[in-house]
């Protein structure tokens, strides 16, 4: 067996940590430190990003590495941080599954996420396309810590941790997704904070709490 | 069975068994200098040991021979792991009888032996150490197979001088699997060997402690035959670590008798790193409650997982 | 340049009205700026008859017969829900349920809304597609929850969430496709996201990508279509935000979602020569057109009723495009384009009915003959058209979809049946007391403007008896182009 170049086994290094990262997402119930969370995971896809950007010399990944840098790891974390402050929502109410079980259920998603992966990197010519696997993994598990959720502020993190998988996903894929598009989903993400940010405080003036417990009213058929 | 074979195994038992009960000391001693407190000498464990053995035993008026027979079976299983761990050489005679599987077989033999031995007087500590023993062995055991597996399935053998030898011969190089196992393993080991966060090895406090309680009714040279064997489990343990992720140093069959000579010092340099970071996480980390313990190896076992997921997927 | 036109407009629209939204002329302004992209739609009809399907701006803009008439008739239903919003907001804003900011708000996102979904059906890049899909979301979330009640809040936050999350499989989706495509178009990337070269080149794209693919894709702009079993967030959103913007909702984002959905199943499906593209397309159809069938019955709020029933309506426009086939193709279309006008006149007279009443409740509102004989008139004669009574153009459409599934899919044709039956009897059973039942109210003093909802509703009378020939020859084209079994 060959061994792998540096750059990949540091790529492969990175991808393994995001994986541990949306775990350790997935069982962390402070706000504060999900936050801190994302936005090491926005570092570490941004070091990905730089790795592979280098690696191939495509001159727009650099750009989109300095995007990932400026919008997931200083930009949103600082505004999220600012939110949590303003809001005073520290913690997450107790998770709707517990965390064992989520856990658990974390695992299978894994497992079900490399096995989607496996026809497409399969067919995949780039060099990290065994990331795929973890890409999906990152996004599944995000949706799962969404559903397992009561507060809104932890749901909007595992929404912004979902993107980041996307984008991991689109980089091991196939190195990035063109620029016009890549500008584009950053600018909707961005949008979608400051849209986010304004929502909240209409909730809280209304209900007093993030908790979603209170968003429960509407009910199908009636 | 070459001459060599022979010596290496050989040398490993007696280093194991003579050098076990100076682990712990180092380990301790570490611990109280980082704790800005007095050091106890790195021999204190073997001054408890042979105070021990000059006692007389006290045994419980309904003891049966199962209690007494415990402290031989927990030392002798403990001793018999020390000869299959390829601590010092790889070319071990006996380790062809056992793989890393069996190892763990063996060290949860020792765990129903010690446990059965608890519940044998029928106080109630001794009862409740048993069940929380329990508790955290059917927790680590299976983290620690995962550990193995991972370790297995990079060097497609089960056997752990194999396992070893595969490691060094590799190229150097980022191997995220291995590196979650080792978090993974450190944990076991911390729950196992009855230290911080999971028990806490110096105190006598009933509600909490899980090893000690255990070995409440023990004196004597049973008492002595116990601890002495606790400190061959941690001792062990180490040398397992040092064998899936560390193994540089050991001495093979090529390397003929130099290298034997080498790799007893290497491995006491091992030693002494391994237990200074064992006193700096102790220090660093406050003690869970029981019921948090489960939490704490159920990540252990997610690590281990996770690193077996890793590994599959990126195949390092 | 028509497309600079048309897209330019509504973008200036959103500026200018942020700045300005909140003055006495700003709903004027809005109409204004929504008349100009409707006459900008008209001049680029008017081209594409001339000249026939073209791409501009460096091939990121394509128009073809298939959205070239969903782009007029965004146009038009947007001008004329900006028409009939003028008097509606005024009342609103003389109730005191929204404060001037908030209309400023109201009219800036009213615009950029229509920008997004223009450029989302002009876009010939499928990641620009996503994306304008996406800030079309973004721009009608603060308006689902204008009014800041806890249940608008509540709907706006499903909205959000469902659709992000939604959308987020699409992206998903199109980075899959993607990856196929540069396999076969080269690394470079640039055209490999650009419809027309996919469209060239789709027979040679792997086939089990593009299977997953579109699995992600139809799952994440099904959710914006409102595919059961991801259509929780469409009846809340309806109900809670503005009436002008229910009927946008209904009328034009929903077709948007449906655009892309077909755009994608086209590629999918000539890469894969199989059935599963027109199989899951059916079953999801299928699935939301029974199931929104059955809550019909259990609605109280008559704008979650209609909600309901643009469920019903989309999983019928799904199941044809998914049968496929040239007769399906032209029902959807036709579909698709009568719905969106009729369903916006039912909303545009509900509106109206639920302002007079104080109340979105159906036991509240009753007799609306006798208050206002055009309200009552204008929602009695809007729902039969949506029921599919002859002579709308709704008859005709669903027609054409239940003789096709006869043929191509026998085993369908009850269940479609039953739920066509049920809705019917479940909305004309709510729908007649509230326009002919007895009433406490009084008469209003003067008249409401209700003629956007009698153009519209004329206009799905023409359609059902004459199609015009130029617009069959787009449907025969759209349809051709979309192909199918």
């Amino acid at each position: 067996m060959s061994p792998l170049s540096f750059d990949l086994q540091l790529l492969n290094a990175c991808a393994a940590l995001l994986l541990l990262l949306s775990f350790s997402m997935l069982s962390q119930r402070r706000i504060v430190n999900l936050v801190n969370l994302l936005a090491l995971q926005g570092a570490l896809l941004c070091a990905a990003t730089l790795l592979v950007a280098w690696r191939t010399g495509q001159g727009h990944l650099y750009l989109s590495a300095a995007l990932t840098l400026a919008l997931k790891v200083i930009g949103l974390p600082l505004l999220l941080h600012r939110l949590i402050r303003r809001l005073n929502v520290y913690w997450d109410a107790e998770p709707v599954i517990n965390t064992s079980g989520t856990m658990l259920i974390g695992l299978l998603v894994v497992v079900f996420s490399f096995g989607l992966a496996q026809p497409i990197s399969a067919l995949a010519s780039t060099a990290t396309r065994s990331t795929l696997g973890i890409a999906i993994a990152v996004i599944l598990l995000s949706f799962l810590t969404m559903i397992t959720r009561r507060k809104a502020m932890s749901q909007v993190v595992a929404f912004l941790s979902m993107e980041n998988g996307l984008f991991f996903g689109a980089m091991s894929a196939t190195y990035g997704m063109p620029m016009v598009v890549e500008l584009g989903v950053a600018l909707d993400v961005l949008v979608a904070m400051l849209v986010l940010g304004v929502f909240f405080f209409q909730i809280r003036e209304q209900f007093d709490s993030l908790d979603l417990h209170h968003l429960e009213s509407l009910k199908e058929g009636e | 069975m070459s001459t060599l074979g022979a010596i290496t195994q050989l040398l490993e038992i007696v280093c194991a068994l003579l050098a076990a009960p100076a682990f712990l000391g180092w380990v301790n001693q570490c611990r109280a200098w980082l704790q800005n407190k007095r050091a106890p000498s790195v021999l204190q464990p073997y001054y408890g040991l042979r105070k021990l053995f000059h006692k007389d035993v006290v045994l419980a008026e309904n003891a049966s021979s199962l209690f007494r027979l415990a402290p031989y079976i927990v030392f002798g299983t403990m001793v018999a792991a020390a000869a299959i761990i390829p601590s010092m050489g790889t070319g071990l005679p006996l380790s062809m009888a056992a793989d890393g599987i069996a190892l763990v077989g063996l060290l949860a033999t020792a765990r129903v032996f010690l446990s059965l031995a608890a519940m044998d007087v029928g106080t109630a500590f001794g009862t409740l150490g048993a069940r929380r023993e329990m508790m955290v062995g059917f927790l680590a055991e299976p983290a620690l197979l995962m550990v193995l597996f991972v370790a297995a399935m990079i060097s497609k053998t089960t056997s752990l001088p194999l396992i070893a030898e595969g490691l060094t011969t590799r190229a150097l190089g980022l191997y995220p699997s291995l590196a979650f196992t080792a978090v993974a393993f450190t944990m076991v080991l911390l729950a196992e060997n009855a230290r911080i966060p999971v028990d806490n090895p110096a105190t006598h406090l009933e509600l909490t402690m899980i090893h000690e309680a255990m070995l409440l009714e023990y004196s004597g040279r049973h008492l002595a035959m116990m601890e002495w064997a606790a400190a061959l489990k941690l001792f062990n343990y180490a040398c397992i670590g040092f064998a899936l992720f560390i193994p540089w140093g050991t001495s093979t069959e090529a390397s003929g008798p130099q290298g034997l000579l080498l790799a007893v010092p290497v491995l006491f340099a091992k030693l002494a790193v391994a237990g200074g970071g064992l006193a700096l996480i102790e220090t660093l980390s406050a003690k869970l409650r029981v019921f948090r313990a489960p939490e704490f190896l159920a990540t252990a076992f997610l690590l281990a997982v996770l690193g077996l997921l890793v590994h599959l997927l990126l195949g390092d | 340049m028509e497309v600079l036109l048309l897209l330019g407009s509504p973008l200036l629209g959103a500026l200018t009205l942020w700045a300005f939204g909140a003055r006495s002329w700003a709903p004027g302004l809005n109409v204004l700026f929504s008349a100009a992209t409707f006459a900008a739609a008209c001049a680029l009809t008017a081209r594409v008859i001339a000249s026939g399907p073209m791409v501009l701006a460096r091939e990121q803009f394509l128009v073809d017969p298939f959205n070239v008439f969903l782009v007029t008739l965004t146009a038009f239903v947007g001008l004329t829900t900006s028409i009939f919003s003028r008097p509606y907001m005024r009342v609103e804003a003389e109730h005191g349920r929204v404060s001037p900011g908030r209309l400023r708000l109201y009219h800036s996102m009213y615009q950029l809304f229509t920008a997004t979904m223009l450029i989302a059906l002009t876009t010939n890049n499928l990641g620009l597609l996503w994306v304008a899909m996406e800030a079309a979301t973004l721009s009608t979330v603060l308006l689902v929850t204008l009014y800041r009640t806890p249940a608008s809040l509540e709907a706006g936050w499903k909205y959000f969430i469902l659709c992000g999350v939604g959308i987020a499989q699409a992206l998903f989706g199109t980075m899959l496709l993607y990856f196929a495509a540069e396999r076969v178009l080269g690394a470079e990337g640039v055209t490999a996201l650009l419809w027309t070269h996919l469209d060239a080149v789709k027979g040679q794209l792997e086939p089990t990508v593009l299977s997953l693919a579109f699995v992600f894709l139809l799952v994440g702009y099904g959710t914006k279509v409102g595919l059961a079993p991801l259509h929780n967030w469409l009846p809340d959103a309806h109900a809670e935000g503005p009436t002008p913007i229910s009927a946008v909702l209904s009328g034009l984002l929903l077709n948007v979602a449906i655009y892309a959905v077909v755009r994608c199943k086209v590629l999918v499906e000539g890469s894969l020569r199989s059935a599963l593209p027109s199989q899951m397309m059916m079953g999801f159809g299928l699935l939301s057109v029974v199931l929104a069938a059955f809550f019909l019955w259990r609605q109280r709020d008559i704008k979650r009723l209609f909600a309901y029933s643009s469920i019903e309506h989309m999983g019928i426009i799904t199941f044809a495009f998914g049968m496929g086939g040239p007769v399906a193709n032209f029902a959807a279309l036709l579909h698709m384009t009568v719905h969106s006008l009729t369903k916006s006149a039912i909303f545009f007279a509900v509106g109206h009915a639920a302002q007079k009443a104080g109340s979105q409740l159906i036991e509240n509102i009753r007799g609306l003959v006798t208050i206002s004989p055009t309200i009552g008139w204008g929602l009695m004669l809007g729902s039969l058209a949506i029921l599919g009574m002859p002579p709308f153009g709704v008859f005709a459409s669903e027609f054409l979809i239940l003789t096709t599934a006869m043929k191509q899919q026998p085993w369908a044709t009850p269940l479609l049946l039953l739920a066509l039956g049920v809705a019917f009897a479940a909305i004309f059973g709510k729908v007649q007391p509230m326009v002919f039942g007895e009433t406490p109210m009084r008469r209003l003093p003067h008249p409401p403007a209700l003629l956007p909802v009698f153009v519209h509703l004329a206009l799905v009378l023409m359609l059902g008896l004459y199609v015009p020939p130029y617009l069959a020859g787009w449907y025969r084209d759209a349809a051709r182009l979309i192909g199918g079994p």
